[in-house]
């Protein structure tokens, strides 16, 4: 048990490493993950600043500039990660290694959050400063639970997706691209998710984003609740909800088409 | 009376066994054809193999490329479900027993590109370590004896996306032995090193067997005197299908009956090779373009079969720039077994 305990910790840290060290050894992303979001972020500011809406919804864009960047490493470090994986021939090693493949995942999305949170960081801050935003933070605790639960439900995600692109080759690049967009929309990153409609923003909450975002921005900006799409104790519920059957989803679903890739014969085999 | 071989297959069956298959087959289904006209296909990778291999013994799978050698590593690393058959690892059934097994053994490709570039030498053996649940200590310590034995050791703060490719194969190797296997998977390990880097790989591998007799080493390769000289049995191996398996020795001397000659010409008309397989008493024959000259294989009954030979030779109007009768190698029983030489790809891939 003990045993069993520290290969999962070991490994954990182990997958963790390149993702925590190579955001210090490659600076470029300073300008590349920072910067250029920041200016597609600035032409929504410049848009409501024109139109005249609410002040709130400055923060809630340059928030949501700086989720972003989470929803980006999911997407192409996490979820299409195993396919890389594969083409670098690492996926072999990982699977006839002792460690579990759940704890290599694991060790991805943790070293993904923390480079991703300093990128999320850099923009947040920048943001802020340039278009002068102000925060009214209430219930730090409760906004730190929040963004934990949304990370929790989106790295499961991203787990969950991992493991079917165990099975995909070339096709898990297109599939990341086709999600890019429509994610954008659909979980409100520039806009407050409830102008969407109840209905589609019920369907969006399926994006762990949708409803961590909400939810922050009600929490960052309380002076004006009404733009929030529902109450957070209810979001909070449902993203532990999410977690849950996210991690869950990804823990089957991992052994499920571990085992399937194994018969068909696609755990090594690159498709190009 | 009881012959060699006999003696030598009761000892197998008597020590204890690392590696055994029984009719192990893998059936890959494919797609054939290109647009409308493509259609599915099945390719039988493995057709029932069946092998043994005992404690402590550097086992070689010997055959060219698409015989069946990966998918046979692939299978008994547990990263592969045989269609049919059984395959043991260490005693423990390699469907059944997964976890177990992945804790005792490890493997190393030739041509690897694993790990992460932007990580250093060390840190990448360190984080594979993490893997197996290694304390930093013992991880500490082998990697230093492994690096220096390789010697690599005065590369190991160099990130290796800045590593030569025979550098980096070093690297694996050293991975692969890093976590102290009782069984390790050796697929290749020399591709593409210099010959320098091949030998000394080829030592450390004689070398760690040698140390611990429980160790044992499943080593594949298409190169002959890599198995020739590690190798104390050698599977030869082509279309899935065990031909032969025994000592390198034993398997050079079911030849001993044979001539064996090795003729260099120029120039030599291609077309003209079928014809000297018509010939009588010509049991396998190879030609082989290098150097700029036709080199021809021959394996002939008896030595008078020499003569027509070099006459019909002489009749393509080439010229014969030696003729050396050989001793015969490991290349020669896989040409007499097959039809071909190792090195010629199968037609058609």
């Amino acid at each position: 048990m003990r045993a069993g305990l520290e290969l999962w910790v070991r490994t954990v840290i182990g997958r963790a490493y390149p993702r925590i060290v190579g955001a210090n050894r490659e600076r470029s992303w300073l300008f590349f993950d920072t910067f250029l979001p920041l200016l597609g972020t600035a032409a929504y500011v410049f848009v409501y600043r024109a139109v005249g809406a609410p002040e709130e919804y400055i923060g809630f864009v340059i928030v949501g500039g700086a989720m972003t960047a989470f929803w980006m490493n999911v997407l192409w470090s996490m979820s299409s990660q195993l396919y890389w994986e594969k083409e670098s021939g690492n996926l072999g090693l990982y699977i006839a290694a002792p460690a579990p493949m759940m704890a290599i995942l694991l060790g991805m999305a943790v070293g993904g959050l923390f480079s991703t949170t300093l990128r999320a960081t850099a923009i947040l801050a920048i943001g802020s400063l340039i278009f002068d935003v102000h925060y009214a933070l209430g219930d730090f605790g409760l906004l730190l639970l929040t963004f934990a639960l949304t990370m929790a439900a989106l790295y499961g995600m991203g787990m969950l997706f991992a493991s079917l692109y165990l099975l995909w080759g070339r096709e898990a690049w297109h599939i990341s691209n086709l999600l890019t967009e429509p994610v954008y929309l659909l979980s409100g990153f520039y806009f407050p998710v409830r102008h969407l409609g109840f209905w589609v923003a019920v369907v969006a909450s399926f994006i762990p984003l949708t409803l961590g975002l909400d939810a922050m921005r009600q929490l960052l900006f309380p002076t004006n609740p009404t733009l929030g799409f529902l109450s957070v104790p209810v979001e909070v519920g449902a993203l532990t909800g999410l977690s849950i059957l996210f991690i869950v989803a990804a823990w089957y679903a991992l052994g499920y088409l571990e085992r399937l890739a194994k018969r068909e014969g696609r755990l090594t085999e690159r498709r190009g | 009376m009881e012959g060699r071989g006999d003696a030598e297959t009761r000892r197998v069956m008597e020590e204890p066994l690392a590696i055994r298959t029984e009719n192990l087959t893998r059936i890959y289904r494919i797609r054939e054809g290109k647009g409308r006209q493509k259609k599915r296909g099945e390719l039988v990778a493995l057709d029932r193999v069946n092998l043994q291999v005992r404690q402590g013994e550097l086992f070689g799978l010997l055959g060219p490329n698409g015989a069946g050698k990966t998918t046979l590593i692939k299978i008994l690393t547990t990263l592969l479900s045989p269609t049919s058959g059984r395959a043991w690892v260490d005693g423990l059934d390699v469907e059944r027993d997964v976890d177990e097994i992945r804790r005792r053994i490890n493997m190393v490709s030739g041509g690897e590109t694993s790990g992460y570039g932007l990580l250093t030498v060390q840190e990448n053996l360190w984080m594979f370590a993490q893997f197996y649940g290694m304390d930093r200590r013992t991880t500490r310590q082998r990697m230093d004896e492994l690096l220096e034995m390789v010697g690599l050791a005065d590369r190991r703060h160099t990130k290796i996306s800045d590593l030569s490719t025979g550098l980096r194969q070093k690297m694996n190797v050293v991975r692969g032995f890093l976590t102290d296997p009782r069984i390790i998977f050796l697929d290749e390990p020399t591709l593409g090193l210099d010959v320098g880097a091949a030998r000394q790989v080829r030592s450390f591998i004689a070398n760690w067997l040698r140390e611990r007799p429980e160790r044992t080493v499943l080593l594949t390769t298409h190169y002959m005197v890599e198995a020739d000289e590690l190798c104390d049995r050698v599977a030869i191996i082509d279309h899935g299908q065990v031909l032969a398996c025994d000592t390198p020795s034993h398997l050079k001397r079911s030849l001993s009956r044979e001539a064996i000659y090795h003729i260099r010409v120029s120039p030599f008309p291609q077309e003209l090779a079928p014809s000297f397989h018509l010939i009588e008493g010509v049991r396998q024959f190879t030609p082989r373009f290098h150097d700029g000259h036709v080199h021809l294989d021959f394996i002939l009954e008896e030595d008078d079969v020499l003569t027509p030979v070099v006459d019909r030779i002489s009749r393509t109007g080439a010229r014969i720039l030696s003729l050396e009768k050989r001793e015969p190698t490991l290349e020669d029983v896989f040409m007499s077994l097959v039809g071909r030489g190792l090195t010629e790809e199968h037609p058609g891939e």
